[in-house]
């Protein structure tokens, strides 16, 4: 215990150095946390274009899939902003930056999610925040402590989900040098997917995004436990409600395979 | 006991090959052939604590990967190494802590904030309890003279400057053994020598025990008693500066400065190399006469205004062995 | 035939060295298809009232959009970028030839060659597996090509503005990133246009940014009838001129201000 608190402590200095580091260019910053915020909620315009010409989606209202939607982006605001250095990683493997990180005596991954916390990411969070709220003032939703709970645990579920994806993504850069687009294509078109209920797609998508990465318990699950909804795919609400854990989880594996990765480091150099 | 006890270290890299051309190219996506370079062919050494080793030897000769195995950045393929009582690469955390480690060519500072915010940072990850660290902090900036310095944001300070604080940054927790890599790489005349005599302060003053590699051997020649030569992964030779001009030549010179332009000198026992008008270098073999034979020899002929005995620069002793080696 | 032999081997050797990158981007661009297909196929699905365009021609759009994303305008021209931003911009005013029409065609050019790199497999691959339809006929697909070459004019004059907007602002990240998504999403990237609301279609119509796919796509389509052919093309070639009057315009203004100020 006393060991985490250290941890947090450190990486809320981390956050200090970048608050302070990114106010140096405050209006480039303010422009771009606006700019984030505008092109995220411009995404959401699209989606209610739609359900303005087609009334509903597999049954899904507009505000039910706005809550999901904003589930989906505050989580994946947050990971983007607090584990932006894993997204930089390979670029800091080729410079040698690493070495520099085995220098000093913490945590490998705790020091790269530090090395850069992107604080525009605020502008994705703010407006996953403000259609979540609009949704959640549109439905008849009786909101019980158990139900926000469940939606504040879906959110950091998620957030350690995409944080793990980009650790993972991250790791790879110990092997190779070329980026792994293929990571982005899994969770920025992970965002797209679990903004929208799971039963729009087939067999194959809804496993992988299920079993192999597991977007839809930290979205698509507890959303259905929040609005109520019985699910046509048959899960039990106790399952809905355990579902954001599977985010940790993953995110724990994910750090193994980071382990890993480090030790290949060690044996090999650049 | 030593500060460091290396013991027949080897380290094999694996590198993937891939024949030229399309066809290569195409191979090497079905199957990657590998083939082993050997960086360190099984070197040992030790080093005592309060010494200052100057660590040298052409690109590529296995220094760096010396200098990653000492630090616990790199596990080796073989042998045995202690660094302060532990094996680094088994006990990462608890090595690092105990040893500092500059590299010329990178700042470990945040290059947005001023430099007292990287310090305090610093302070938080190597867990340095506050009035250690005020203490420390307080003694770095008196030696190194940064108290004008430690509100600049990095990013403004000079490269003199911001070698002194990466300096700095390397000892706030306190090491006992410090690493510095290439630290007057591409710093003036002046700012290189406040970075030596920081250096030999450092060593001489706090006993701090220091390996230096570098390509700058005047570096070495002001700085390190001893030096330990590397070349293809193997050890040339360890030991002072001294044996090290042995091991290429005898060789001395001696450097007149005649009271008369016109002057011409022959029938002494050493060799004109090099003349430019009143100033001549001489080159002899001590072994065959003495200086003070020489002197004597050529005072007692000619007419002299000025004269030193000066050994062959380091940097021709090295170029020297390093052409040895590589033919 | 050595000569040809050899560039083609080369070309073969620098496509292998970007093979990942490429391999990548065709599996982004096919699995993002995928998800939208999903996703507009359940919205037909839950909808009864006939909509402005079949669910078939939609997926035809849609693949389209996926292959020819690299029309949009997103892509500065880093070497640009960077000069503007160090400020040696300035010397390129001592080269012979016209500032504007120089960057211009290297910014048409490497838009270009990429696009179609990325858009022939996408577009092979749709169409024999994944429902995009074959052009409506083949004075439809020649209506098609035409119009995506104004719609590279197009991109290039909105490419070359955004760049020079760097002139003005720090910030120029920021507000190109945003005016690259507003282009996205007025041009039907993001929901094909006809399927927006019936009282925003007349302004998107008007706006430049429906020339940058929506009007090739839907000649391709069929859905804009051959004889709407010449006004789309007008439409596309008057922005892209009014595009690069105002880019023309804003440089000029910029370096003046920029050499005035001495960097």
């Amino acid at each position: 215990m006393a060991k985490l608190q250290d941890t947090l402590l450190l990486y809320a200095r981390y956050v200090g150095v970048s608050v302070r580091s990114q106010m140096q260019y405050r209006a480039s910053f303010v422009m771009l946390t606006f700019a984030t915020m505008l092109i995220s909620g411009l995404e959401f315009v699209a989606t209610w274009a739609l359900f303005d010409r087609f009334g509903s989606l597999a049954g899904w209202t507009l505000p039910e899939a706005a809550l999901l939607y904003g589930l989906v982006n505050m989580a994946f605001a947050l990971a983007e902003g607090w584990a932006r250095g894993f997204d930089e990683f390979g670029q800091m493997v080729k410079s040698g930056g690493f070495d520099r990180l085995l220098l000093r005596p913490r945590s490998t991954a705790l020091q790269v999610a530090g090395h850069h916390v992107q604080l525009m990411r605020i502008g994705r969070l703010a407006q996953g925040a403000v259609v979540f709220i609009w949704a959640a003032t549109r439905l008849q939703v009786a909101w019980s402590p158990p139900r926000v709970l469940l939606c504040l645990l879906a959110i950091a579920g998620g957030a350690a989900l995409f944080s793990g994806l980009m650790v993972l993504q991250a790791t790879f850069a110990f092997w190779s040098t070329e980026s792994l687009e293929v990571f982005n294509t899994v969770t920025y078109g992970g965002v797209e997917t679990t903004q929208y209920p799971l039963t729009v797609y087939r067999d194959g998508f809804r496993r992988f995004f299920t079993y192999v990465v597991p977007l839809a318990t930290v979205t698509y699950y507890p959303a259905l436990a929040v609005l109520g909804r019985s699910d046509p795919l048959g899960s039990s609400l106790s399952f809905q409600y355990a579902s954001p854990l599977f985010g940790f989880l993953f995110l724990i594996v994910c750090l193994r395979v980071w382990n890993l990765g480090v030790r290949h480091y060690h044996s090999t150099g650049s | 006991m030593p500060v460091i006890a290396v013991e027949n270290l080897s380290k094999t890299y694996w590198v993937s090959e891939r024949a030229p051309g399309t066809w290569g190219a195409l191979k090497s996506l079905v199957h990657r052939r590998h083939r082993a370079v050997e960086a360190l062919g099984g070197i040992s050494f030790t080093i005592q604590p309060g010494e200052l080793v100057g660590y040298i030897g052409p690109n590529g000769a296995g220094k760096s990967t010396t200098v990653k195995v000492l630090s616990g950045i790199l596990v080796p393929s073989g042998g045995a190494v202690t660094v302060l009582g532990r094996t680094p690469w088994q006990e990462r955390a608890a090595h690092v802590a105990h040893i500092g480690v500059v590299f010329g060519q990178r700042t470990q500072l945040w290059w947005d904030l001023p430099v007292i915010e990287s310090f305090d940072l610093l302070r938080e990850i190597y867990r340095v309890p506050r009035e250690d660290y005020r203490k420390t902090l307080d003694e770095l900036v008196e030696t190194m003279a940064l108290s004008e310095l430690l509100d600049t944001p990095v990013r403004l300070l000079s490269l003199g400057q911001r070698m002194r604080c990466d300096l700095a940054a390397a000892l706030l927790h306190r090491p006992e053994l410090l690493f510095l890599d290439e630290p007057t790489i591409g710093l003036d005349a002046i700012a290189k020598l406040t970075v030596r005599n920081l250096v030999k302060r450092l060593n001489r003053d706090q006993g701090l025990t220091v390996i230096l590699t570098t390509h700058d051997m005047d570096d070495i020649e002001s700085l390190c008693s001893r030096v330990i030569l590397i070349n293809r992964g193997k050890i040339l030779l360890d030991g002072t500066l001294e044996r090290m001009r042995q091991l290429v030549t005898t060789e001395r010179r001696l450097v007149i400065i005649l009271a008369d332009e016109s002057t011409w000198i022959d029938g002494v026992q050493a060799r004109v190399i090099h003349r430019d008008g009143a100033r001549l270098t001489l080159s002899f073999d001590p072994d065959q006469i003495s200086a003070a034979e020489l002197i004597g020899d050529i005072t007692s002929h000619y007419p002299i205004r000025d004269l030193y005995v000066e050994a062959a620069p380091i940097e021709e002793i090295v170029a020297q062995i390093y052409q040895d080696t590589h033919t | 035939m050595r000569p040809y032999l050899a560039i083609v081997s080369a070309g073969v050797r620098v496509m292998l060295q970007y093979r990942a990158a490429a391999a990548a981007g065709f599996a982004t661009q096919l699995f993002w298809g995928w998800i939208r297909v999903a996703i507009f196929g359940a919205f037909y699905a839950s909808s009864s009232a006939t909509q402005p365009m079949s669910l078939e021609d939609t997926i035809s759009y849609l693949w389209l959009t996926q292959a020819l994303l690299l029309l949009l305008p997103f892509r500065l021209d880093s070497d640009l970028v960077a000069m503007i931003r160090d400020g040696t911009v300035a010397y390129e005013l001592t080269r012979p030839a016209d500032l504007y029409w120089y960057w211009f065609s290297r910014t048409l050019a490497s838009r270009t060659a990429p696009m179609l790199l990325r858009a022939g497999p996408l577009l092979l691959v749709s169409g024999l597996f994944f429902g995009l339809a074959a052009p409506d006929s083949l004075s439809a697909l020649a209506a098609f090509l035409v119009s995506v070459g104004a719609a590279l004019l197009l991109s290039s004059a909105f490419t070359m503005l955004m760049s020079i907007s760097l002139l003005w602002t720090i910030a120029g990240d920021g507000i190109s990133r945003l005016i690259s998504m507003i282009a996205q999403f007025l041009s039907g990237s993001y929901v094909p246009l006809p399927l927006f609301p019936q009282w925003a279609q007349p302004a998107l119509a008007l706006l430049p940014f429906a020339g940058l796919t929506d009007t090739p796509f839907r000649l391709y389509l069929g859905h804009l009838p051959l004889s709407s052919f010449p006004t789309a093309i007008a439409h596309q070639l008057l922005w892209t001129a009014v595009l690069v009057l105002v880019g023309r315009l804003a440089l000029a203004r910029g370096l003046r201000r920029m050499v005035v100020q001495g960097g």
